[in-house]
């Protein structure tokens, strides 16, 4: 299929959403979350009503991907006028097709967040919980059916890839994203422009562009959400990547925890291949670029490029130590582009609206937005994307709907077993890379845990030395041997056994492994453990026998 | 593994017809070692373990060394040697989960039925494991029983569930 080809689908799509016979598009989100909470019935029964009540000519009833809010499923959006109903039980289907498309009175009562506002909102758009928020990467997730490539067709989706392959450079698309300021979404914040161009740069018959989907991060959920909600999203940048660097071939790397995304993902890649915007000749161009899935098999250091690459060979996940990088020797020795998942789901908006647009948004050194998985002892527990730069209170309080129970904020958790703990003093801090990292955390994946005053700081540091204890690839000594000393310190305090000595040696180790670990893993396992030391450390002391 | 019991417990994978489903993927991989994960995770998915026997029938076709694809399956967690129950329950120990007590619901577990995570009852019928996130983190804490999330549980929820599905 060629350009005209893929215009004339385009065209034809448009003019359908234009004429649109239907007066009410009712979208049930179909996320993992929701689908947990029933989500699935839910949507069979709303279409038989809709069949039932003779309303299938004007009611359309689609599944979609996340709408952020998954503890408050399974939801249903009324478009337009933007209305959501959570916890939807199959029982009152009936009632809220009644009232919201025959009689045009809501009920309030089952209104998005009715049970924790004093009113709801109508628009939902209204409610703060959107206000506060900005979607790029997940713009359309949750509006559109993302097993349907038409349904992205016509939210602009391939017109970037259409842009590049037309009327851009490799060059010129490289210095688009140099421009845009955009840095890797997988918690490093590498400047991503910067690393496509030192694959660029690199000369090789044969380049690779893997996506990162190996999210091992214990509550994170951003990329599953979004390889779930907008697959082709991730496949679009994926294949601009490939044709800025001069690849021919990508892997998406997935966790197998994750059926339902890979199964999109799959999905996804087969229409883009019957469509022509993947596989050969990309839309009649002399470009070819081709993508698989690999299946993770469970192993958290797989998240590191070296040990991803390890990997999608074949082998035991272990990393290896860099130089050379990635961008010059990876996959099978040859030069490697390795992005996150929400990296690649930025790309087209940035080849659309410009890289300038881009950097506008957030702080100078953090342009874009950020995805952030909401969990622990919060309120509205979920996904949420906000410009860089909101505060951690905006976040929590104001998107999150603070505490659950009435509870007190204690500390949020940020960066998974590699991040630290924010204690209450700094719920001002503006959340971008640099100043989590002034504070001893990360922004790592977007992992972010609230706890309240019930949590024990000294057990959470103990929990996060377990799971890297348990991840570690035993590759390297420092991390192998000094994860569980550590582990057994901070048990041995958690148990009230612990002595100053034993403290002072917890420390002393938390130097050694976080300096001389090969990787990511161990140099980073210390960071839990050091942050609540740092902001918390009268717990430990209170632990300490004499 | 030792050498002198291949070729007969090949001989046995071979009356087996699900070993027909590892041969056809081994085939459209092209007998590429690359593609060893892959192939694993077709044999798991039909067995629901990796049987020693199967193992050694993919060592073989793939012309690697045993302890080639015995350090591979030993390293990701995803693999298991052992059955893993006839009803599995999964128990999502992710921070989420942690936070909101998923510890609480383990140990009832092994009070109920004496089991810890990765052991499964005498007669087969309840195996119990532990996950790293399951990334339901807006659900938590989270219990997955036979393929079947169950949401924002509270232990004795789990027990009553489990108990109804052994009966069975």
């Amino acid at each position: 299929m060629n350009r005209q080809d893929l215009q004339t689908i385009i065209y034809a799509e448009k003019a359908k959403e234009q004429n649109n016979k239907y007066k009410h598009k009712l979208c049930v989100c179909c996320g993992a979350g929701c689908i947990s909470s029933g989500s699935e019935e839910v949507l069979k029964k709303l279409q038989e009503e809709v069949v039932t009540r003779g309303l299938e000519a004007e009611v359309e009833v689609i599944a979609t991907g996340c709408m952020g809010p998954c503890n408050q499923g399974p939801l249903i959006k009324f478009l337009p006028e933007y209305t959501i109903y959570q916890k939807v039980d199959c029982s009152n289907i009936k009632e809220i097709v009644q009232r919201q498309l025959i009689e045009k009175k809501p009920i309030e009562d089952l209104l998005l967040f009715a049970d924790s506002r004093t009113k709801p909102f109508i628009d939902a758009r209204e409610d703060p919980y959107y206000k506060k928020q900005m979607k790029i990467a997940l713009k359309n997730c949750g509006h559109i059916n993302p097993e349907r490539i038409e349904d992205y067709l016509v939210h602009d989706g391939y017109h970037a890839l259409d842009k590049v392959l037309f009327q851009m450079s490799p060059e010129e698309v490289i210095a688009e994203i140099k421009q845009s300021r955009m840095r890797g979404r997988g918690g490093a914040g590498y400047p991503t422009g910067l690393k496509w161009e030192t694959v660029y740069k690199y000369v090789s018959p044969q380049k690779y562009v893997i996506c990162n989907g190996d999210e091992g991060d214990p509550g994170a959920f951003m990329d599953r959400s979004v390889l779930e909600g907008n697959p082709h999203r991730v496949l679009e940048g994926m294949t601009i990547a490939a044709y800025a660097v001069g690849a021919t071939k990508g892997f998406a790397y997935i966790r197998g925890e994750y059926p339902l995304a890979i199964k999109r993902f799959e999905l996804a890649i087969k229409q883009a291949k019957k469509l022509g915007v993947l596989g050969n000749n990309i839309l009649g161009t002399e470009f070819s670029f081709d993508v698989e899935v690999r299946i993770g098999a469970g192993a958290f250091v797989c998240g590191e490029e070296t040990a991803l690459i390890a990997s999608i060979e074949g082998k035991r996940g272990t990393p290896r130590p860099r130089p050379p990088f990635p961008a010059e020797s990876g996959l099978w020795g040859k030069p490697t582009l390795i992005n996150n998942v929400e990296t690649f789901a930025g790309i087209s908006p940035i080849i659309n609206n410009g890289g300038e647009w881009y950097s506008d948004i957030g702080t100078p050194k953090s342009a874009g937005t950020k995805v952030f998985a909401l969990a622990g002892k919060i309120n509205y527990s979920g996904l949420i994307e906000v410009p860089m730069g909101t505060t951690l209170r905006e976040i929590v309080f104001d998107i999150g709907g603070g505490i659950q129970g009435g509870g007190e904020f204690k500390a949020a958790q940020t960066g998974g077993p590699s991040g630290g703990c924010i204690p209450a003093e700094y719920l001002d801090v503006k959340m971008d890379y640099e100043s989590l990292t002034s504070l001893g955390s990360i922004m790592g994946s977007g992992g972010l845990i609230v706890m309240d005053q019930s949590s024990d700081m000294v057990d959470v540091a103990r929990y996060f030395m377990e799971f890297c204890m348990d991840e570690s690839c035993g590759k390297c000594v420092p991390c192998r041997v000094g994860t569980k000393m550590m582990h057994d310190l901070l048990k041995k305090i958690c148990e009230e056994k612990g002595t100053r000595i034993d403290l002072e040696r917890l420390e002393e180790l938390a130097v050694y492994v976080r300096e001389c670990s090969l990787c990511g893993l161990g140099a980073s396992a210390p960071n839990p453990l050091l942050s609540t030391l740092r902001h918390f450390r009268h717990e430990y002391e209170n632990r300490i026998t004499e | 593994m030792k050498t002198n019991t291949l070729s007969t417990d090949v001989e046995l994978a071979k009356t087996d017809p699900r070993i027909k489903l590892i041969t056809a993927k081994i085939k459209k991989e092209n007998y590429k070692p690359d593609a060893l994960i892959e192939i694993l995770h077709t044999a798991q998915n039909a067995y629901g373990y990796l049987p020693m026997s199967v193992l050694k029938f993919i060592t073989k076709a793939l012309h690697l060394p045993p302890s080639r694809v015995y350090s591979t399956v030993t390293f990701y967690h995803f693999f298991s040697l052992k059955s893993k129950g006839e009803h599995t329950c999964l128990v999502c120990t992710g921070t989420a989960c942690y936070v909101k007590g998923a510890q609480l619901i383990l140990n009832e577990i092994e009070k109920q039925f004496a089991l810890k995570p990765g052991q499964v009852t005498a007669d087969n019928k309840l195996g119990v494991s532990v996950a790293r996130c399951i990334g339901a983190c807006g659900l938590a804490p989270a219990v997955v029983l036979d393929e079947e999330v169950h949401a924002k549980v509270s232990a004795e929820e789990i027990v009553n569930s489990i108990n109804a599905k052994i009966a069975v």
